[in-house]
């Protein structure tokens, strides 16, 4: 399958819609002392707008800076998370660092290129899913790992990712292992990316299993760390000394 | 025997750990009223006292780096938390602000106070979108509480946090590179000196440190240099998670103190997946040199993993059976580096892609007879001759694995990798399959 013509932006940036851009690109230069800071966070604003960072996209963020677009190119191009190209509502990434790649990422990629009829860095013709493979996103203790839209899919296997990816093909629901009740899009992560909240900081659990494993077992055997009582009162002893 | 001394982890069971009400409930900013009733340099000085060294990977120790900001720099100072985790195998911090985002919170506002800075930010990579959902919302319950913004806890101490979300790219953990991305531009290291506490941020004094050594502050502050000394070896102090992944029973995080070996670890995860034995492990990340079976007493402490050739790193334990094929491993890691690789110093970029090519050709059962001395060659040209210390560790798998398994690396010469560790018997699901077939 191929990827998607580059849709037009021109109404993107432009009107109404360009006024509400300037107001929340503000927003965002006011956070830092000096703009120029604020240049990585636009272009995860101009993405969250049209899937991926477009020309107009980078002429908008040129304009908000006083730079001129070949210093934004110069930055968008050099960060994998921008995407010069349209991606899906859902982009996949499968991590295929050598530990989940050992795990059974390989086989997990693989098998997503297999069942998707794509290669890395391909979008399905409906525009719903991308593919990817990903380096180590830090999650190793539950390798093999997926991401969509940056959440995490923890212990995957080939079936479960093949049947993760048909139910996002079908708008069903689909919770990440590590994150809010619901999935949101590539367009909406890359909104709260840009440092606007969405409100769901407080869905999900606090920890997965394999976070808690050191955790449980101190708790199993009763091992805790040093009473600081203790501790302060063995040093005034060996201060008195 | 030493046993787990969860400390950061300590409330990560709760459901709500993540809240401030929770933090609180476990003597949470307590630390932070004590810090904003004594004089910064106190702080200062009580950091040095612990011991507390670096958990980003290198080390260095928190309380002396500090002390380098010059004093008569009128400049504002900045706090800015590297919590752009991305070294192959490490898997400590994002958990962390997953569950106990607070800490980290608590942790600025106290070195801020220490080193006189009224902004921090925390550059977090952007892959990680949950994550920096919590400590926004734990960034924000801590303004609404009070314990960031003007006059924190009617101290007169003002401060601001800005948590800033990276974009995909390995060598913005490098310090200097994380301050050119902050700044707004491609993320590459600079030229050191001068170093960030001299000409960081915006060419002002700047402190970097990664998220577990800042987390670690306020127990510090809490329980005294001596508690947090009382743990540990005399050089390498105090605790620090343990992130064991890979072929091990019951991978995850172990908060223990520093000089834990992984025979310990082990037996606390369940050993090694049934039927299988240890063959090659990094003590820190992919830019530590492996070791294999022969080091499983070693304490994970500083001194001593670097006394057996390798480095503590940020104890990312990756852990391989026997049916690994390093060949296949050391690739892997050497596409990554050729992928990370900035592209500003020549050593790295050329040297990273060519080692790509070679080790394809002996993974693929095609190297030639020079091939193993053209990969140390090329390590020997990009170890100290590199921008950065990302290129250096680079070449940390490559001259280990060669130094341990230089068979497998000749095999490669007339057998594929596959084909002597055939790679569907690594995989997590491996030992299922095997039982459901016989």
């Amino acid at each position: 399958m191929s990827t998607p013509q580059t849709p037009d932006s021109s109404g993107i940036f432009s009107g109404e819609n360009r006024a509400r851009l300037e107001m929340d690109a503000k927003e965002i230069i006011s956070r830092y002392p000096k703009p120029r800071s604020a240049l990585l966070p636009l272009l995860h604003l101009v993405q969250s707008e049209e899937g991926y960072v477009s020309n107009e996209g980078i002429a908008f963020c040129a304009e908000q800076l006083g730079l001129t677009t070949a210093e934004v190119t110069a930055v968008a191009t050099f960060y994998t998370m921008y995407k010069r190209r349209p991606v899906g509502e859902y982009h996949v990434g499968v991590c295929t660092n050598p530990l989940c790649a050992v795990m059974g990422g390989d086989e997990i990629f693989a098998a997503l290129k297999e069942h998707l009829g794509l290669e890395n860095d391909e979008t399905t013709e409906d525009g719903k899913i991308s593919l990817e493979h990903l380096e180590c996103n830090a999650a190793c203790d539950f390798a093999p790992v997926v991401m969509v839209n940056w959440e995490f899919f923890d212990n995957q296997t080939p079936e479960s990712a093949k049947k993760l990816v048909d139910d996002l093909r079908l708008g069903k629901d689909v919770k990440p292992t590590r994150g809010p009740d619901r999935l949101c899009t590539w367009k909406q992560a890359s909104r709260v990316l840009a440092g606007f909240d969405d409100g769901r900081a407080a869905e999900g659990p606090q920890a997965g299993e394999a976070s808690l494993a050191g955790l449980r077992l101190a708790r199993e055997r009763g091992w805790q760390a040093p009473d600081p009582a203790a501790t302060a009162a063995k040093a005034d002893e060996e201060g008195t000394k | 025997m030493t046993t787990l001394t969860p400390v950061l982890s300590r409330n990560w069971d709760r459901a709500d750990s993540f809240t401030l009400a929770a933090y609180r409930e476990n003597g949470g900013y307590e630390a932070l009223r004590k810090a904003l009733t004594m004089q910064p340099d106190a702080i200062v000085d009580l950091v040095k006292a612990s011991g507390l060294r670096g958990r980003g990977g290198a080390g260095f120790p928190t309380g002396m780096k500090w002390g380098f900001l010059p004093k008569d720099n009128p400049k504002p100072r900045y706090l800015v938390v590297n919590a752009d985790e991305s070294e192959p195998g490490t898997c400590k911090d994002m958990p962390l602000l997953l569950a106990n985002p607070h800490a980290l919170v608590e942790g600025i506002a106290i070195a801020s106070y220490a080193i006189n800075s009224h902004q921090a930010f925390v550059y977090v990579r952007g892959e990680v979108l949950h994550v920096i959902r919590r400590l926004r919302h734990a960034v924000a319950e801590a303004y609404e509480a009070g314990l960031l913004g003007k006059d924190i806890l009617g101290s007169g101490f003002d401060l601001d946090v800005v948590v800033h979300a990276g974009a995909g790219a390995y060598i913005c953990g490098e310090e200097t590179a994380l301050l050119d991305s902050l700044e707004g531009y491609r993320g590459q290291p600079r030229l050191k000196p001068p170093f960030p506490a001299v000409a960081g941020l915006y060419a002002s004094p700047t402190v970097v440190n990664n998220v577990e050594s800042i987390a670690s502050v306020p127990s510090i502050v809490a329980n005294g240099a001596e508690w947090f000394s009382s743990m540990g070896t005399e050089k390498s102090a105090g605790f620090g998670f343990f992130s064991l992944s890979g072929h091990v029973k019951r991978p995850g995080q172990y908060e223990a103190p520093l000089g834990v070996t992984l025979r310990e670890l082990l037996d606390m995860a369940g050993g090694i997946r049934d039927g299988h034995r240890l063959k090659f492990w990094t003590p820190g990340g992919s830019s530590t040199p492996i070791f294999t079976e022969e080091h499983i007493d070693i304490p994970l402490d500083f001194e001593s993993v670097g006394a057996a050739g390798s480095m503590l790193g940020t104890r990312a334990l990756q852990i391989f059976d026997e049916t690994t094929s390093v060949v296949r491993v050391v690739r892997g890691w050497i596409e990554f580096y050729a992928h990370e690789s900035c592209g500003k110093c020549t050593p790295c970029r050329e040297g990273n892609s060519w080692m790509v090519q070679v080790l394809r050709r002996i993974e693929a059962g095609k190297g030639t007879q020079e091939d193993i001395d053209t990969l140390l060659d090329i390590c020997d040209n990009l170890l100290g001759r590199s921008f950065c210390a990302l290129g250096d560790g680079a070449t940390s798998s490559v001259t280990s694995a060669i130094k341990y398994f230089r068979e497998e690396f000749t095999a490669g010469t007339h057998t594929p990798a596959w084909e002597l560790f055939p790679y569907q018997r690594t995989t997590r699901w491996a030992n299922e399959s095997v039982e459901e077939d016989a």
